[in-house]
Protein backbone atom coordinates (compact mmCIF):
# COMPACT_ATOMS: atom_id res chain seq x y z
CA UNK A 1 0.00 0.00 0.00
CA UNK A 2 1.51 3.41 -1.12
CA UNK A 3 2.01 5.88 1.86
CA UNK A 4 1.11 9.24 1.77
CA UNK A 5 4.05 11.75 1.36
CA UNK A 6 3.59 15.30 1.91
CA UNK A 7 5.54 15.59 -1.56
CA UNK A 8 3.25 13.00 -3.44
CA UNK A 9 0.35 14.80 -1.85
CA UNK A 10 1.88 18.26 -3.62
CA UNK A 11 2.28 16.64 -6.71
CA UNK A 12 -1.22 14.71 -6.18
CA UNK A 13 -2.76 18.77 -5.89
CA UNK A 14 -0.86 20.14 -8.70
CA UNK A 15 -2.09 17.24 -10.58
CA UNK A 16 -5.51 17.97 -9.96
CA UNK A 17 -6.00 21.53 -10.24
CA UNK A 18 -3.90 21.05 -13.79
CA UNK A 19 -5.97 18.80 -14.83
CA UNK A 20 -9.67 20.52 -14.10
CA UNK A 21 -7.44 24.22 -15.46
CA UNK A 22 -6.51 22.10 -18.42
CA UNK A 23 -9.89 20.80 -19.49
CA UNK A 24 -12.30 23.47 -18.65
CA UNK A 25 -9.60 25.96 -20.69
CA UNK A 26 -8.41 24.06 -23.67
CA UNK A 27 -9.47 20.25 -23.69
CA UNK A 28 -13.45 20.97 -23.19
CA UNK A 29 -12.91 23.11 -26.32
CA UNK A 30 -11.88 20.91 -28.80
CA UNK A 31 -13.86 18.61 -31.17
CA UNK A 32 -12.52 15.21 -32.03
CA UNK A 33 -15.12 13.42 -33.54
CA UNK A 34 -18.26 15.33 -32.78
CA UNK A 35 -17.49 15.44 -28.91
CA UNK A 36 -15.09 16.24 -26.77
CA UNK A 37 -12.07 14.44 -24.65
CA UNK A 38 -12.26 14.25 -20.34
CA UNK A 39 -9.05 14.19 -18.78
CA UNK A 40 -10.75 13.94 -15.73
CA UNK A 41 -11.56 10.13 -15.28
CA UNK A 42 -8.49 9.59 -16.99
CA UNK A 43 -6.07 11.11 -14.91
CA UNK A 44 -8.23 9.90 -11.57
CA UNK A 45 -7.92 6.30 -13.25
CA UNK A 46 -4.18 6.68 -13.84
CA UNK A 47 -3.73 7.97 -10.24
CA UNK A 48 -5.34 4.92 -8.94
CA UNK A 49 -3.60 2.80 -10.89
CA UNK A 50 -0.11 4.20 -9.85
CA UNK A 51 -0.80 4.56 -6.37
CA UNK A 52 -3.49 2.52 -4.81
CA UNK A 53 -7.30 2.49 -3.94
CA UNK A 54 -7.17 4.47 -1.28
CA UNK A 55 -5.10 8.01 -2.17
CA UNK A 56 -6.56 6.92 -5.64
CA UNK A 57 -10.43 7.70 -4.35
CA UNK A 58 -9.33 10.60 -2.41
CA UNK A 59 -7.45 11.98 -5.40
CA UNK A 60 -10.70 11.36 -7.13
CA UNK A 61 -13.03 13.07 -4.33
CA UNK A 62 -10.73 16.23 -4.54
CA UNK A 63 -10.53 16.36 -8.15
CA UNK A 64 -14.03 15.80 -8.60
CA UNK A 65 -14.78 18.62 -5.58
CA UNK A 66 -12.95 21.03 -7.12
CA UNK A 67 -14.04 20.37 -10.51
CA UNK A 68 -17.75 20.89 -8.83
CA UNK A 69 -16.70 23.67 -7.52
CA UNK A 70 -14.85 25.09 -10.28
CA UNK A 71 -17.31 24.51 -12.73
CA UNK A 72 -20.36 25.87 -11.27
CA UNK A 73 -21.90 22.07 -10.70
CA UNK A 74 -23.74 20.28 -8.34
CA UNK A 75 -21.32 20.08 -5.72
CA UNK A 76 -20.58 16.07 -4.43
CA UNK A 77 -22.00 14.26 -8.27
CA UNK A 78 -18.52 14.15 -9.84
CA UNK A 79 -16.77 13.56 -6.04
CA UNK A 80 -19.00 10.30 -5.83
CA UNK A 81 -18.49 9.24 -9.14
CA UNK A 82 -14.55 9.86 -8.98
CA UNK A 83 -14.56 8.21 -5.64
CA UNK A 84 -15.53 5.31 -7.18
CA UNK A 85 -13.02 5.17 -9.76
CA UNK A 86 -10.15 5.86 -8.58
CA UNK A 87 -10.84 3.58 -6.12
CA UNK A 88 -11.80 0.94 -8.57
CA UNK A 89 -8.88 1.71 -10.51
CA UNK A 90 -6.41 1.38 -7.38
CA UNK A 91 -8.00 -1.74 -6.76
CA UNK A 92 -7.24 -3.03 -10.07
CA UNK A 93 -3.86 -2.51 -9.47
CA UNK A 94 -3.78 -3.62 -6.33
CA UNK A 95 -5.49 -7.52 -6.86
CA UNK A 96 -4.50 -7.73 -9.95
CA UNK A 97 -1.08 -6.25 -10.89
CA UNK A 98 -1.71 -6.14 -14.44
CA UNK A 99 1.30 -5.96 -16.49
CA UNK A 100 -0.31 -6.01 -19.87
CA UNK A 101 0.56 -2.23 -22.34
CA UNK A 102 -3.05 -2.05 -22.91
CA UNK A 103 -4.33 -1.97 -19.15
CA UNK A 104 -4.48 2.15 -19.31
CA UNK A 105 -6.42 1.90 -22.63
CA UNK A 106 -8.45 -0.29 -21.03
CA UNK A 107 -8.96 0.96 -17.59
CA UNK A 108 -9.42 4.16 -18.74
CA UNK A 109 -12.30 3.31 -21.33
CA UNK A 110 -14.44 1.47 -18.61
CA UNK A 111 -13.50 4.90 -16.14
CA UNK A 112 -14.70 7.28 -18.53
CA UNK A 113 -17.82 4.72 -18.97
CA UNK A 114 -18.21 5.24 -15.52
CA UNK A 115 -17.90 8.49 -15.23
CA UNK A 116 -20.03 9.79 -18.33
CA UNK A 117 -22.80 7.16 -17.65
CA UNK A 118 -23.29 7.58 -13.84
CA UNK A 119 -23.35 11.49 -14.49
CA UNK A 120 -26.18 11.07 -17.03
CA UNK A 121 -28.12 8.41 -14.33
CA UNK A 122 -27.27 10.29 -12.11
CA UNK A 123 -28.59 13.83 -13.48
CA UNK A 124 -32.06 11.80 -14.30
CA UNK A 125 -32.34 10.57 -10.85
CA UNK A 126 -31.51 14.00 -9.62
CA UNK A 127 -34.28 15.32 -11.50
CA UNK A 128 -32.79 16.77 -14.86
CA UNK A 129 -35.75 16.63 -17.57
CA UNK A 130 -33.93 15.66 -20.53
CA UNK A 131 -34.86 12.30 -22.77
CA UNK A 132 -32.67 9.61 -22.88
CA UNK A 133 -32.20 10.86 -26.67
CA UNK A 134 -29.95 8.84 -29.20
CA UNK A 135 -27.79 11.71 -29.52
CA UNK A 136 -26.95 11.48 -25.86
CA UNK A 137 -26.04 7.61 -26.15
CA UNK A 138 -23.91 8.59 -29.48
CA UNK A 139 -21.79 11.48 -27.15
CA UNK A 140 -21.11 8.91 -24.37
CA UNK A 141 -19.86 5.87 -26.59
CA UNK A 142 -18.18 8.68 -28.42
CA UNK A 143 -16.32 9.88 -25.25
CA UNK A 144 -15.48 6.42 -23.99
CA UNK A 145 -14.17 5.98 -27.63
CA UNK A 146 -11.86 8.93 -27.42
CA UNK A 147 -10.74 9.03 -24.11
CA UNK A 148 -9.36 5.24 -24.49
CA UNK A 149 -7.69 6.40 -27.52
CA UNK A 150 -5.26 8.89 -25.04
CA UNK A 151 -5.78 7.17 -22.01
CA UNK A 152 -2.24 6.02 -22.79
CA UNK A 153 -0.88 9.32 -22.85
CA UNK A 154 -3.07 10.17 -19.97
CA UNK A 155 -1.66 7.70 -18.32
CA UNK A 156 2.19 7.88 -19.17
CA UNK A 157 2.00 11.45 -18.35
CA UNK A 158 0.49 11.39 -15.24
CA UNK A 159 3.29 8.21 -14.44
CA UNK A 160 6.24 10.56 -15.47
CA UNK A 161 4.36 13.58 -13.19
CA UNK A 162 3.85 10.90 -10.66
CA UNK A 163 7.17 8.60 -10.45
CA UNK A 164 9.48 11.02 -8.60
CA UNK A 165 7.29 11.35 -5.85
CA UNK A 166 6.70 7.28 -5.40
CA UNK A 167 8.08 4.98 -2.80
CA UNK A 168 8.29 2.08 -4.95
CA UNK A 169 8.83 2.69 -9.01
CA UNK A 170 6.03 1.03 -10.76
CA UNK A 171 8.95 0.07 -13.51
CA UNK A 172 11.28 -1.25 -11.12
CA UNK A 173 8.62 -3.28 -8.96
CA UNK A 174 7.46 -4.69 -12.08
CA UNK A 175 10.83 -6.26 -13.74
CA UNK A 176 11.09 -7.73 -10.16
CA UNK A 177 8.55 -9.26 -10.30
CA UNK A 178 9.34 -10.40 -14.08
CA UNK A 179 13.11 -11.62 -12.95
CA UNK A 180 12.33 -12.53 -9.73
CA UNK A 181 8.69 -13.18 -8.72
CA UNK A 182 9.27 -10.45 -6.35
CA UNK A 183 10.05 -13.35 -3.93
CA UNK A 184 13.38 -12.03 -3.58
CA UNK A 185 14.54 -9.53 -0.78
CA UNK A 186 18.12 -9.15 -2.52
CA UNK A 187 15.86 -7.48 -5.39
CA UNK A 188 15.27 -4.13 -3.57
CA UNK A 189 19.00 -3.24 -3.07
CA UNK B 1 -2.24 -6.31 10.01
CA UNK B 2 -4.34 -7.07 6.97
CA UNK B 3 -7.64 -6.65 8.61
CA UNK B 4 -6.91 -3.05 10.15
CA UNK B 5 -5.75 -2.25 6.45
CA UNK B 6 -8.91 -3.49 5.01
CA UNK B 7 -10.76 -1.67 7.71
CA UNK B 8 -9.11 1.72 7.36
CA UNK B 9 -9.60 1.23 3.47
CA UNK B 10 -13.15 0.83 3.27
CA UNK B 11 -13.56 3.25 6.71
CA UNK B 12 -11.86 5.74 4.12
CA UNK B 13 -14.11 4.70 1.07
CA UNK B 14 -17.02 4.89 3.06
CA UNK B 15 -16.21 8.29 4.27
CA UNK B 16 -15.36 9.75 1.14
CA UNK B 17 -18.59 8.33 -0.62
CA UNK B 18 -20.36 9.72 2.41
CA UNK B 19 -19.19 12.64 2.51
CA UNK B 20 -19.96 13.17 -1.66
CA UNK B 21 -23.70 12.10 -0.55
CA UNK B 22 -24.03 14.83 2.30
CA UNK B 23 -22.21 17.63 -0.31
CA UNK B 24 -24.84 16.96 -2.63
CA UNK B 25 -27.24 16.61 -0.24
CA UNK B 26 -26.67 20.06 1.40
CA UNK B 27 -26.47 21.47 -2.24
CA UNK B 28 -29.74 20.58 -3.34
CA UNK B 29 -31.20 22.10 0.59
CA UNK B 30 -29.83 24.74 0.67
CA UNK B 31 -30.90 28.16 -1.34
CA UNK B 32 -28.65 29.90 -3.80
CA UNK B 33 -27.57 32.50 -1.12
CA UNK B 34 -26.53 29.06 1.13
CA UNK B 35 -23.05 28.09 2.02
CA UNK B 36 -21.84 25.64 -0.02
CA UNK B 37 -23.39 28.07 -3.46
CA UNK B 38 -21.05 30.83 -1.72
CA UNK B 39 -18.01 28.46 -1.35
CA UNK B 40 -18.56 27.95 -5.37
CA UNK B 41 -18.38 31.39 -6.02
CA UNK B 42 -15.35 32.39 -4.51
CA UNK B 43 -13.92 29.48 -6.07
CA UNK B 44 -14.81 30.51 -9.24
CA UNK B 45 -13.84 34.41 -8.62
CA UNK B 46 -10.03 32.79 -7.60
CA UNK B 47 -10.26 30.11 -10.67
CA UNK B 48 -11.64 32.61 -13.40
CA UNK B 49 -8.52 34.88 -13.89
CA UNK B 50 -6.40 30.91 -13.71
CA UNK B 51 -8.77 29.70 -15.94
CA UNK B 52 -9.04 33.11 -18.50
CA UNK B 53 -5.12 32.87 -18.31
CA UNK B 54 -4.87 29.22 -18.79
CA UNK B 55 -7.44 30.08 -21.88
CA UNK B 56 -5.14 32.32 -23.86
CA UNK B 57 -2.17 30.36 -23.30
CA UNK B 58 -3.78 27.22 -24.83
CA UNK B 59 -5.62 29.43 -27.05
CA UNK B 60 -2.95 28.46 -30.12
CA UNK B 61 -3.41 24.57 -29.31
CA UNK B 62 -7.18 24.96 -29.72
CA UNK B 63 -7.02 27.23 -32.91
CA UNK B 64 -4.19 24.31 -34.67
CA UNK B 65 -6.79 21.71 -33.34
CA UNK B 66 -9.64 23.82 -34.88
CA UNK B 67 -7.79 24.52 -37.95
CA UNK B 68 -7.42 21.03 -38.56
CA UNK B 69 -11.01 20.25 -37.93
CA UNK B 70 -12.21 23.01 -40.33
CA UNK B 71 -9.44 21.94 -42.83
CA UNK B 72 -10.63 18.07 -42.49
CA UNK B 73 -14.13 19.04 -42.46
CA UNK B 74 -13.65 21.35 -45.69
CA UNK B 75 -11.90 18.45 -47.37
CA UNK B 76 -15.31 16.39 -46.25
CA UNK B 77 -17.33 19.18 -47.84
CA UNK B 78 -15.07 19.33 -50.99
CA UNK B 79 -16.99 16.75 -52.57
CA UNK B 80 -20.33 17.89 -51.86
CA UNK B 81 -19.53 21.19 -53.16
CA UNK B 82 -18.47 20.27 -56.37
CA UNK B 83 -21.03 18.02 -56.88
CA UNK B 84 -23.39 20.59 -56.04
CA UNK B 85 -22.08 23.29 -58.06
CA UNK B 86 -21.36 20.67 -61.26
CA UNK B 87 -25.58 20.04 -61.04
CA UNK B 88 -26.01 23.79 -60.77
CA UNK B 89 -24.03 24.53 -63.38
CA UNK B 90 -25.74 21.99 -66.03
CA UNK B 91 -29.00 23.49 -64.68
CA UNK B 92 -27.58 27.13 -65.09
CA UNK B 93 -26.29 25.83 -68.54
CA UNK B 94 -29.89 23.92 -69.85
CA UNK B 95 -31.42 27.21 -68.28
CA UNK B 96 -29.94 29.56 -70.84
CA UNK B 97 -29.52 27.25 -73.44
CA UNK B 98 -33.50 26.87 -73.10
CA UNK B 99 -34.01 30.49 -72.31
CA UNK B 100 -32.18 31.44 -75.93
CA UNK B 101 -33.47 28.86 -77.88
CA UNK B 102 -37.27 30.33 -76.25
CA UNK B 103 -35.75 33.29 -77.71
CA UNK B 104 -35.05 32.71 -81.43
CA UNK B 105 -38.36 30.65 -81.65
CA UNK B 106 -40.29 33.46 -80.47
CA UNK B 107 -37.83 35.46 -83.16
CA UNK B 108 -38.81 33.25 -86.13
CA UNK B 109 -42.37 33.06 -85.56
CA UNK B 110 -42.70 37.28 -85.14
CA UNK B 111 -40.78 36.80 -88.80
CA UNK B 112 -42.85 34.68 -89.77
CA UNK B 113 -45.86 37.02 -89.27
CA UNK B 114 -44.59 40.32 -90.13
CA UNK B 115 -43.44 38.72 -93.56
CA UNK B 116 -46.45 36.74 -94.01
CA UNK B 117 -44.57 33.79 -94.33
CA UNK B 118 -47.36 31.98 -92.41
CA UNK B 119 -49.28 30.60 -95.66
CA UNK B 120 -45.82 29.36 -96.48
CA UNK B 121 -46.11 26.39 -94.38
CA UNK B 122 -43.25 27.08 -92.40
CA UNK B 123 -41.32 23.76 -90.53
CA UNK B 124 -39.62 24.51 -87.84
CA UNK B 125 -36.28 22.75 -87.79
CA UNK B 126 -33.27 22.44 -85.18
CA UNK B 127 -29.69 22.99 -86.62
CA UNK B 128 -28.18 19.40 -85.84
CA UNK B 129 -24.77 19.79 -87.92
CA UNK B 130 -22.43 22.65 -89.30
CA UNK B 131 -20.06 23.17 -91.62
CA UNK B 132 -16.83 23.53 -89.98
CA UNK B 133 -15.50 25.50 -92.69
CA UNK B 134 -14.76 29.43 -92.53
CA UNK B 135 -17.09 29.38 -95.89
CA UNK B 136 -20.28 28.89 -93.32
CA UNK B 137 -21.60 26.78 -96.75
CA UNK B 138 -23.91 24.57 -95.85
CA UNK B 139 -25.69 23.34 -92.42
CA UNK B 140 -28.06 20.67 -91.99
CA UNK B 141 -31.42 20.48 -90.44
CA UNK B 142 -33.44 17.33 -89.01
CA UNK B 143 -36.28 17.99 -91.19
CA UNK B 144 -36.52 16.04 -94.11
CA UNK B 145 -38.71 14.92 -96.78
CA UNK B 146 -41.10 13.13 -94.29
CA UNK B 147 -42.14 16.76 -92.95
CA UNK B 148 -42.42 17.88 -96.05
CA UNK B 149 -38.80 19.34 -96.87
CA UNK B 150 -38.07 19.52 -100.41
CA UNK B 151 -34.69 20.55 -102.38
CA UNK B 152 -34.70 24.20 -103.13
CA UNK B 153 -37.60 25.21 -100.43
CA UNK B 154 -36.79 28.57 -99.21
CA UNK B 155 -35.02 28.61 -95.59
CA UNK B 156 -35.70 31.50 -92.80
CA UNK B 157 -34.04 32.18 -89.59
CA UNK B 158 -34.68 34.34 -86.77
CA UNK B 159 -33.64 37.67 -88.41
CA UNK B 160 -34.08 37.13 -92.09
CA UNK B 161 -33.26 34.68 -95.06
CA UNK B 162 -31.15 31.83 -94.45
CA UNK B 163 -30.65 30.27 -97.75
CA UNK B 164 -32.03 26.96 -100.30
CA UNK B 165 -32.63 23.46 -99.17
CA UNK B 166 -29.98 21.59 -101.13
CA UNK B 167 -30.68 17.88 -100.50
CA UNK B 168 -33.11 16.22 -98.28
CA UNK B 169 -33.69 13.31 -97.30
CA UNK B 170 -36.39 11.07 -95.49
CA UNK B 171 -35.32 12.63 -91.75
CA UNK B 172 -32.85 15.65 -92.30
CA UNK B 173 -32.01 17.99 -95.41
CA UNK B 174 -28.80 19.97 -96.02
CA UNK B 175 -29.27 23.68 -96.11
CA UNK B 176 -26.94 25.52 -98.43
CA UNK B 177 -26.65 29.46 -96.72
CA UNK B 178 -26.49 32.50 -98.59
CA UNK B 179 -23.24 33.14 -97.24
CA UNK B 180 -22.41 30.61 -100.30
CA UNK B 181 -20.39 31.51 -103.12
CA UNK B 182 -23.20 29.53 -105.63
CA UNK B 183 -26.07 31.75 -104.64
CA UNK B 184 -27.67 33.93 -106.04
CA UNK B 185 -30.73 35.78 -104.54
CA UNK B 186 -33.13 37.84 -106.29
CA UNK B 187 -33.46 41.05 -104.20
CA UNK B 188 -34.41 44.53 -104.18
CA UNK B 189 -33.50 47.49 -101.82
CA UNK B 190 -36.86 48.04 -99.00
CA UNK B 191 -36.83 51.86 -99.33
CA UNK B 192 -36.25 52.19 -102.87
CA UNK B 193 -37.25 49.31 -104.37
CA UNK B 194 -34.03 49.16 -106.22
CA UNK B 195 -33.49 45.71 -107.74
CA UNK B 196 -30.38 42.91 -107.90
CA UNK B 197 -29.02 39.77 -107.11
CA UNK B 198 -27.34 39.29 -103.87
CA UNK B 199 -24.10 37.33 -104.05
CA UNK B 200 -21.11 36.59 -101.63
CA UNK B 201 -18.14 38.02 -102.34
CA UNK B 202 -15.23 34.75 -102.39
CA UNK B 203 -13.62 34.10 -99.77
CA UNK B 204 -15.65 37.14 -97.60
CA UNK B 205 -18.93 35.46 -96.26
CA UNK B 206 -19.92 37.89 -93.88
CA UNK B 207 -19.90 39.99 -97.05
CA UNK B 208 -22.87 40.53 -99.77
CA UNK B 209 -22.98 42.22 -102.04
CA UNK B 210 -26.29 43.30 -104.18
CA UNK B 211 -25.28 43.00 -108.52
CA UNK B 212 -26.84 44.12 -111.36
CA UNK B 213 -28.51 47.38 -110.21
CA UNK B 214 -28.29 50.45 -112.95
CA UNK B 215 -26.25 53.82 -112.46
CA UNK B 216 -29.42 55.28 -111.98
CA UNK B 217 -30.37 52.79 -109.07
CA UNK B 218 -29.45 54.88 -106.07
CA UNK B 219 -28.67 52.74 -102.29
CA UNK B 220 -27.11 54.72 -99.53
CA UNK B 221 -25.69 52.72 -96.13
CA UNK B 222 -28.05 51.65 -93.72
CA UNK B 223 -30.85 50.44 -96.23
CA UNK B 224 -32.27 47.59 -95.72
CA UNK B 225 -32.02 44.54 -98.35
CA UNK B 226 -35.35 42.34 -99.04
CA UNK B 227 -36.02 39.51 -101.36
CA UNK B 228 -37.42 40.52 -104.50
CA UNK B 229 -39.96 37.57 -105.06
CA UNK B 230 -40.77 36.46 -108.50
CA UNK B 231 -40.60 39.39 -111.08
CA UNK B 232 -41.33 37.02 -114.15
CA UNK B 233 -44.46 36.03 -115.39
CA UNK B 234 -42.39 32.64 -116.86
CA UNK B 235 -43.19 29.55 -114.66
CA UNK B 236 -39.67 28.74 -114.92
CA UNK B 237 -38.28 31.96 -114.01
CA UNK B 238 -39.90 32.04 -110.84
CA UNK B 239 -37.86 32.86 -107.58
CA UNK B 240 -37.08 30.39 -105.04
CA UNK B 241 -37.87 33.24 -102.62
CA UNK B 242 -40.87 34.46 -101.25
CA UNK B 243 -40.60 38.47 -101.24
CA UNK B 244 -39.99 40.48 -98.34
CA UNK B 245 -37.80 38.30 -96.51
CA UNK B 246 -34.50 40.22 -94.94
CA UNK B 247 -31.14 39.69 -96.27
CA UNK B 248 -28.99 42.61 -94.56
CA UNK B 249 -28.01 45.70 -94.33
CA UNK B 250 -26.12 48.09 -96.94
CA UNK B 251 -22.36 48.71 -95.43
CA UNK B 252 -21.51 50.92 -98.46
CA UNK B 253 -21.35 51.42 -102.24
CA UNK B 254 -18.37 50.72 -104.12
CA UNK B 255 -18.23 52.90 -107.70
CA UNK B 256 -21.60 54.54 -106.94
CA UNK B 257 -23.30 56.33 -110.18
CA UNK B 258 -22.48 53.69 -112.40
CA UNK B 259 -23.15 50.07 -113.89
CA UNK B 260 -20.70 48.57 -112.00
CA UNK B 261 -21.41 49.66 -108.56
CA UNK B 262 -21.52 46.96 -105.93
CA UNK B 263 -24.18 47.21 -102.54
CA UNK B 264 -22.57 45.70 -99.98
CA UNK B 265 -24.45 44.17 -97.16
CA UNK B 266 -24.56 42.49 -94.43
CA UNK B 267 -27.04 39.92 -93.74
CA UNK B 268 -29.08 39.98 -90.62
CA UNK B 269 -28.45 36.25 -89.67
CA UNK B 270 -25.71 35.03 -87.88
CA UNK B 271 -24.79 31.93 -89.60
CA UNK B 272 -23.09 30.87 -87.04
CA UNK B 273 -25.09 31.04 -84.71
CA UNK B 274 -28.06 29.51 -85.74
CA UNK B 275 -30.10 27.23 -83.85
CA UNK B 276 -33.50 26.70 -85.48
CA UNK B 277 -34.34 27.81 -88.85
CA UNK B 278 -38.17 27.61 -90.53
CA UNK B 279 -38.29 25.73 -93.72
CA UNK B 280 -40.69 27.31 -96.74
CA UNK B 281 -42.22 24.05 -97.73
CA UNK B 282 -45.01 25.79 -99.87
CA UNK B 283 -43.96 26.66 -102.90
CA UNK B 284 -45.48 30.15 -103.80
CA UNK B 285 -46.78 31.19 -107.45
CA UNK B 286 -45.49 34.42 -108.65
CA UNK B 287 -46.46 37.83 -106.85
Amino acid sequence: MTVFTPQLAARLVALGVAMVILQVAAVSQIELFGTNADLSPLVVAAVGLLVGSVPGACFGFAAGLFLDLALVQTVGLSSLLYVAIGYWAGRVRELRDPQAALVPFAVGAAATAVATIGYSLMQFLLGVDAPVSFLLVREILATILLNALIAGVVHAVVRRWLMPALPEDPRRRRRRAYTTGGLSPLSRA
Amino acid sequence: MYDKTVRRRRAVLGLLVASSLILLTAYFGESTGGGLHAVQRGVLEVVAPIQEGASRALKPVRDLSGWVGDTVDAKGEVKQLRAERDALRDRAVAGTSAVRENSELKRLLALGERAGLADDSPVTARIIGQDPSVWWAQVTINKGTGDGVRQDHPVVGPSGLVGLVHEASPNSAVVTLLTDHTMAIPARVAESGVTGVVQVEAGRPNDLVLRFTTRNDEVDPGQIVVTAGTQSRKDRLQSFYPPNVPIGRVTRVDDPGTDDQRVHLRPFVNMRRLEFVQVLTRTRSAT
